[in-house]
């Protein structure tokens, strides 16, 4: 049987100053816990063996999910369920339904949240495909203020990100795009499993052209979690079949998978293109110009 | 067998944690590192919840914090300090069953068991959300969740029989 390591201490976070106050006050060797779904794991096999845990479940003001200016906003502690239901989030990119219904299983999504996700930094990660594709930002907070980071500059490797001691990240940002279509596809094992290959697109057509697109993918070893050439091919052309494909095979060219448990690097890589492309196809079908 | 948590050191434990537990407040001492699955069944000596896998795969841990199924072999005792904890136990109300244990017992949803009190927990928080659930809203509810005995489809009608057969006095999630 697998059990945490010792553990010296564990606090609970009254507010996110307080969080900032408490990360400070124990060192690098402290971590804040959120829904814990990816941390106890870790804990459990002693790949993380922090010395204090700071609890972050209490913060209210992490929990909301609102539209600010063309953007919309979701707070860190939001549950992979509450995106799943979230009416907002759906209207404006069904993407974000779509992709959560696929991640792990509905007891999980309970508990794991937003900011977990991103700052677990885990290569196989949905939801960083998802932010990667629709070009989001995360803000980060410390005791001296707070700062907004790019998603596609955020992580910096495999669970490494931007997020330095005494850091919290506190929400990550959306721009909101009238019209635009966006689709998620993920290939698992099995249900609730990681991906063996998953991507996240959107597209915006105007007047039969692409105006915009993203496209993100996990799983497949794409820096930052994209891959632009794809997409700078893409934008300004008429997204017929052919275009797609070409965009699909671009994004599968600048993916570099590695072979494991969940499959050999060259079928990884099929995926990564034919992925793209039902996503692209999906995207474009429901871009309201197209 | 009991099962004894192990620890590295021989060291006390340093902590105090209070929670609600079906609807008494249980006071016991843990460790920080303490997996609340392992606080039910070993300190507070609720062996109903099972524990059945290191992968928070299975499922079989599954109990409520706050109203919601949550696999209790993936957050710590402290983490549950101060908050509502419902288990397998505490479905029955005044000697009753609830519904949905009728449900296992009048479809035959176990074989060995070992499954049964995190596809219970599960099961009445689908039926509270949810009064009349399709057959792949179940499915899909309970896909965290491994029986390997049944084949699952006893386990969906088990449910279906619970949708049918609500009671006044059940719990609800
Ligand atoms: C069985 C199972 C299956 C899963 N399947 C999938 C899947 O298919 N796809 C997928 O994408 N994910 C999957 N996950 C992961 C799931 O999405 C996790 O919930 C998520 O990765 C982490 O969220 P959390 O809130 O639990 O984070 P935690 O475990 O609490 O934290 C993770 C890390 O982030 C840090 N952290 C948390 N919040 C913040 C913050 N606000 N600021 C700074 N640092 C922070 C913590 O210190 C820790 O290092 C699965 C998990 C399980 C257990
Ligand atoms: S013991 Fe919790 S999921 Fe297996
Ligand atoms: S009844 Fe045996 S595992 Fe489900």
């Amino acid at each position: 049987m697998q059990t945490p390591a010792p553990l010296a201490d564990y606090v609970r976070a009254t507010s996110v100053a307080d969080a900032i106050a408490q990360l400070e006050k124990y060192g690098e060797d402290a971590r804040l816990v959120a829904g814990g779904h990816s941390l106890i794991p870790m804990m459990r096999l002693r790949l993380a063996r922090p010395e204090a845990l700071i609890d972050i479940n209490d913060l209210d003001e992490l929990k909301s999910i609102k539209v600010e200016g063309n953007e919309i906003v979701v707070g860190a502690m939001v549950r992979h369920r509450e995106v799943l239901d979230s009416p907002l989030l759906f209207e404006h990119y069904p993407i974000f339904r779509e992709c959560e219904k696929v991640i792990a299983d509905p007891v999980v999504r309970n508990r794991g949240s937003v900011g977990g996700s991103y700052c677990q930094a885990d290569p196989s990660e949905d939801l960083s495909a998802l932010g990667s594709a629709l070009r989001g930002s995360v803000v980060i907070q410390n005791s001296t203020g707070t700062r907004t980071v790019p998603m596609r500059e955020f992580h910096f490797g495999p669970y490494m990100t931007q997020v330095g001691d005494g850091e919290i990240l506190t929400e990550v940002r959306f721009p909101i795009r009238p019209g635009a279509g966006s689709a998620y596809e993920k290939v698992e094992r099995r249900v609730g499993d990681w991906a063996v290959a998953s991507v996240g697109t959107f597209v915006v057509v105007k007047n039969g052209v692409v105006e915009d697109c993203g496209i993100g993918l996990a799983a497949v070893g794409a820096e930052h979690f994209c891959v632009p050439a794809a997409e700078e091919f893409l934008i300004g052309k008429a997204p017929t079949e052919e275009n797609l494909e070409q965009a699909a095979a671009m994004a599968a060219e600048g993916c570099n998978p590695s072979s494991d448990q969940r499959g050999p690097a060259d079928y990884k890589k099929h995926l990564a293109k034919e992925l793209t492309l039902r996503a692209l196809r999906r995207s474009v079908q429901s871009s309201q110009g197209a | 067998m009991r099962f004894v948590v192990p620890s590295n050191q021989a060291k006390e434990p340093d902590m105090q944690v209070t929670m609600t537990i079906n609807g008494e407040s249980v006071t016991k001492e843990c460790e920080p590192r303490t997996l609340l699955v392992h606080f039910i069944r070993d300190i507070v000596g609720l062996r109903g919840t099972h524990w059945g896998c290191d992968t928070s795969n299975c499922g079989t841990c599954v109990l409520w914090v706050d109203g919601e199924p949550v696999k209790s072999c993936t957050i710590l005792a402290a983490m549950a300090d101060g908050r509502e904890v419902r288990t397998v136990e505490g479905l029955e109300q005044n000697g009753q069953l609830d519904p949905i244990q009728e449900g296992f017992r009048e479809c035959h949803g176990l074989q060995c068991g070992f499954c049964t009190p995190g596809m219970m927990m599960t099961g009445r928080w689908i039926l509270d959300n949810n009064p009349n659930p399709s057959e792949e809203e179940i499915r899909e509810g309970i896909s965290g969740q491994l029986c390997r005995c049944t084949g699952y489809h006893n386990i969906v009608k088990s449910i279906q029989w619970a949708a049918e057969h609500p009671a006044e006095n059940e719990v609800k999630a």
